[in-house]
């Protein structure tokens, strides 16, 4: 197989649109899961880090990520999990939390993580932009998010819990 | 006892703590008082298994006898378990759920504040990781402490006898032995013993607030450093282990 082609500038590209496999509308470059490509005697190794620790989706970006690759002929792959630095929500982009707020999730609110849950106060709803919401549950339907409710539209929402 | 060792021991204790708790809260899907609540154990449950994949992980790599981490995990007989004596104990009611919830994740919060300094590089990665989901765990605990508390006379009732019922179990997490001592003066372990005292005027002022009482000093437990449990958890190893026992090496 030829590989030499592509440098890791290449590879890291052919990645970078992966979507998530929860919140198909961002993509794992969007997100802060992929962290780098390196090349070292002909492997390519790919450094990612989960959103939590016990994220189920990891071992399906790996998949993907591999596929991908394989596809364009490279077979020595090396798909890293690191924990350090920690995943933090202050890694997404101002781009990638208005796609998150269009598909109906409460994006987090930057820098306010260190305090512990001061963020709370000021979830937005995602469709209405009512201010007067209402948390449900600390813990929704994937780890990295919480369940609130919108007092003005009455719709229950999603909040991507800052972290 | 060389410096590996050691750690390879201590890692052991924080991964079965976390394997351990994980499970205990895992028996309880679809078994939540509300579905928000069940969603809110069963994440925990997931932190906690996340947790132990990346520290029993850690050991088999310090181990390097080419085990995975689920080797470590399902393979091993009791007495080489480490967990605390208290996330072995059964679930019983939802307050005694909740009470064993506070005093671990107030305990935790305190631990991975300071393993997050730990000169082990991977200890400290873990630690700062695990961290930002202890304070989730955390606020959940003491939420509902307060609502169980300062809720109903029953539920009042209930969480006061479960506080009463698991304080036996607290004396462990701040105890130290040899590995501990040793690590410590490697600034790899945390001084658990030094957290005493932060962690009792927390759930002082927590118990205070929430109208219930702080349980009164007795004979506290121990052994799980030495491998000596309760007779919880062989009963929790009979049915986590069946499948690894029953077909060595299954994959799906």
């Amino acid at each position: 197989m030829v590989t030499s082609h592509l440098n890791t500038k290449d590879v890291y590209d052919l990645i970078a649109e992966i979507p998530d496999p929860e919140i198909p509308v961002i993509t794992i470059k969007d997100l802060g899961i992929l962290r780098n490509v390196r090349l070292e005697n002909d492997t390519y190794t790919v450094t990612i880090t989960p959103t939590y620790t016990a994220c189920p989706a990891m071992k399906m970006i790996e998949d993907q990520i591999k596929e991908i690759l394989f596809a364009k002929g490279i077979d020595k792959i090396n798909v890293e999990l690191t924990y350090e630095p920690a995943w933090t929500t202050d890694w997404l982009s101002e781009d990638a939390k208005a796609k998150l707020k269009k598909y109906g999730i409460a994006p987090p609110n930057h820098s306010a993580c260190n305090k512990l849950f001061s963020a709370e106060e000021t979830v937005l709803c995602p469709r209405c932009n009512s201010r007067h919401t209402e948390l449900i549950s600390r813990f929704g339907s994937t780890a990295c998010k919480a369940l609130y409710k919108c007092n003005n539209c009455k719709e229950i929402f999603d909040f991507f819990k800052c972290h | 006892m060389t410096t590996k060792e050691a750690t390879y021991n201590y890692v052991i204790r924080l991964g079965d703590n976390a394997l351990i708790l994980g499970h205990r809260l895992s028996e309880l899907c679809s078994r939540g008082p509300i579905l928000e609540e069940d969603l809110a154990l069963t994440n925990i449950a997931l932190d906690m298994i996340g947790r132990a994949q990346a520290l029993l992980k850690y050991a088999a790599e310090l181990e390097g006898k080419a085990n995975t981490e689920d080797d470590i995990a399902y393979r091993r007989a009791e007495i080489n378990y480490h967990n605390y004596l208290i996330t072995e104990q059964p679930n019983g009611d939802f307050a005694n759920v909740i009470a064993r919830q506070l005093f671990i994740s107030v305990y935790e919060y305190l631990f991975f504040s300071e393993l997050e300094n730990s000169k082990d590089e991977t200890l400290s990665a873990i630690a700062k990781k695990a961290i930002k989901e202890v304070k989730y765990h955390k606020q959940h605990a003491i939420d509902w402490t307060l609502r169980l508390g300062d809720g109903t006379a029953e539920s009042h009732k209930r969480l006061q006898k479960a506080l009463n019922d698991l304080w036996m179990y607290t004396g462990e997490l701040f105890e130290m032995d040899n590995i501990d001592t040793y690590l410590l003066h490697q600034h790899i372990a945390v001084d658990a013993m030094a957290l005493k005292t932060k962690w009792q005027s927390e759930i002082d002022r927590i118990l205070t607030e929430a109208t219930l009482s702080v349980p009164e000093d007795t004979y506290m437990q121990t052994g799980s450093k030495k491998g000596i449990h309760t007779e919880n958890l062989g009963h929790i190893l009979s049915e986590m282990q069946y499948l690894q026992r029953a077909y060595p090496d299954a994959k799906w």
